[in-house]
């Protein structure tokens, strides 16, 4: 068995080896790489072909039409375009947006740039197990809110929103949705018509494409228009200059395929693993799952081992490749904002572990890893005064820390 | 984060683990840091009568680099007198473990726990 096991396919995913031949062919003098937007040779004629294919590999997988998919460097950019875009755009009938306390970063701080440029945002608090529920939206919609911005899955808690009903909402209310789709893309189905979805953001090496890569999805009808972030040659219909990287979108196009093909399957398979990794630790004391039961994408699940410090749970894990709720790591103390925004407190979120499991990750891999963690948790927990006052029954809320 | 080595060996095989008896006389106990910020240290001294440290013990709950610290410092009290405890520095033990910046706070507060230890088993026998 390889150590360390890679359990962390939510932070990045490696690239398909199938994915990877493909991107070779775009690169070097003897396969295909001349500039898309030539339109004077066949080396271009030929990229751009590659390049429109790829695009309706995109489009197949999320129910689109190809001429609806914009490429980017990866989902932040693509969070920035649709967001900023869209909000600059309306910003005549309004401005207010409506967002989630939970969203990735890409996201929070568009938002916070917004703001500082004049708009108001509302951050909904999701629920305990970390959803936000369709009502939450609708009861913060005003006249003045031109953009909804919910991500699909939430990438610290795999929990899965139900944007069809958020969508629902958007389009009855006449605001523009946008869906940060980076987590879900190929590990749960998306139809942008069923779902209401305005805009789409999507990352490539989050489902075995290469990073560097992403695209947004705009809607055609209803139209959506956005305005440009990157100005220069007008390239993605005026909506994203810049030269097309036809490797990098070939190689996204040749990952959305393979996991259009593969997703029922693959997805079975990794809740599977899912369940034995949880099945595996939970029988512990104080083993506590964040997120919720049964709204979750197959691949990420993340537990709290109360009275075991998080960084010292990822030292003694060193054979894992896993994240850790605790940005200790990090220069700051913060714990991560996503597990105190469900209301747990310091310790319970310094306390957690996000495993996330992918295409090449066996059933030996989950029973080590569960191996591993029974024995580094026993072993913090011996050296923990914190487990040894649980044990005495000391409520640890009754202490007086000397905090420093 | 890349550890040192030494925290790695303490962290990998800590000294001391353990508790002593908190009511007795000769020993003190020195319990700092608090859950919400990530790091809690119990250290605990046994002095005989001439105030020397014969035993030492901890509990950490914290970063490798608070378990290294706690470990490290059980370590160097044993056979000192309480005088000379108290005065070890916390520079000292980031100096011994090569700590990074970010992670100073720890060897703080392993200071802070012995000097609370020495303060505690003072307070108990008067001296």
């Amino acid at each position: 068995m390889n150590l360390p096991i890679y359990l962390d396919y939510a932070s990045t995913t490696p690239v398909d080896p199938v994915v990877a031949e493909k991107m070779m062919e775009f690169l070097t003098p003897a396969g295909q790489f001349g500039n898309p937007a030539s339109r004077s040779h066949v080396f271009g004629w030929q990229a751009e072909a590659a390049v429109e294919d790829a695009r309706q590999d995109v489009a197949n997988l999320i129910g689109a039409d190809p001429r609806e998919i914009v490429w980017t460097s990866g989902a932040t950019e693509a969070n920035n375009l649709a967001i900023k875009g869209c909000a600059h755009f309306n910003q005549r009938k309004g401005k207010h947006i409506i967002t989630s306390r939970i969203e990735h970063k890409a996201v929070l701080d568009t938002c916070r740039q917004l703001e500082r440029e004049g708009f108001e945002v509302t951050y909904l608090d999701p629920d305990t197990s970390g959803l936000i529920q369709p009502a939450m939206v609708a009861d913060a919609i005003r006249e003045d809110t031109t953009v909804v911005s919910i991500m699909h899955v939430n990438n610290e808690l795999g929990t899965l929103n139900d944007i069809a009903a958020i969508g629902k909402i958007c389009r009855e209310k006449k605001v523009f949705f946008h869906v940060d789709a980076a987590q879900s893309a190929g590990k749960t189905g998306i139809n942008v018509e069923e779902m209401y979805v305005d805009m789409m953001s999507f990352s490539a090496h989050k489902i075995y494409g290469p990073k560097g890569i992403g695209a947004l999805f705009v809607r055609r009808k209803p139209r959506v228009r956005i305005e440009a972030q990157m100005h220069g040659g007008g390239h993605e219909r005026g909506m994203r200059s810049g030269t097309l990287p036809t490797h990098q979108i070939v190689g996204m196009g040749e990952a959305f395929k393979v996991g259009f093909k593969n997703l029922a399957a693959e997805s079975a398979r990794i809740e599977a693993l899912r369940t034995r990794l949880w099945v595996g630790v939970s029988d512990m004391e104080e083993v506590h799952l964040n997120g919720s039961e049964d709204q979750h994408v197959p691949g990420i699940v993340n537990i709290s081992f109360a009275f075991v410090e998080g960084e010292s749970l990822i030292m003694a894990l060193r054979d894992l490749a896993v994240s850790s709720g605790s940005a200790c790591t990090s220069a700051s103390l913060e714990p991560s904002y996503v597990l105190r925004a469900l209301g747990l407190n310091d310790e319970m979120a310094h306390s957690s572990i996000r495993f996330s499991i992918g295409r090449f990750t066996s059933e030996k891999d989950i029973d080590t890893a569960i191996e591993k963690v029974r024995h580094a948790v026993s072993k913090l927990r011996e050296l923990s005064p914190l487990w040894d006052m649980f044990k005495a029954g000391i409520d640890l809320n009754t202490v007086q820390w000397a905090a420093h | 984060m890349a550890y040192s080595e030494k925290v790695i060996d303490h962290y990998e095989n800590p000294r001391n683990v353990g508790q002593l008896d908190e009511t007795s006389k000769n020993v003190g106990t020195g319990m700092v840091g608090a859950p919400a910020c990530g790091d809690v240290m119990r250290l605990q001294i046994r002095v005989n009568d001439e105030g020397i440290i014969e035993d030492a013990k901890f509990k950490t709950y914290g970063c490798g680099s608070a378990i290294a610290s706690s470990s490290l410092l059980t370590e160097w009290v044993k056979g000192k007198h309480l005088d000379e405890a108290e005065q070890i520095k916390n520079t000292q033990i980031a100096e011994e473990l090569a700590l990074p910046p970010v992670k100073i706070h720890c060897s703080v507060l392993a200071e802070d726990a012995i000097k609370t230890a020495v303060r505690d088993v003072r307070a108990k026998q008067g001296r």
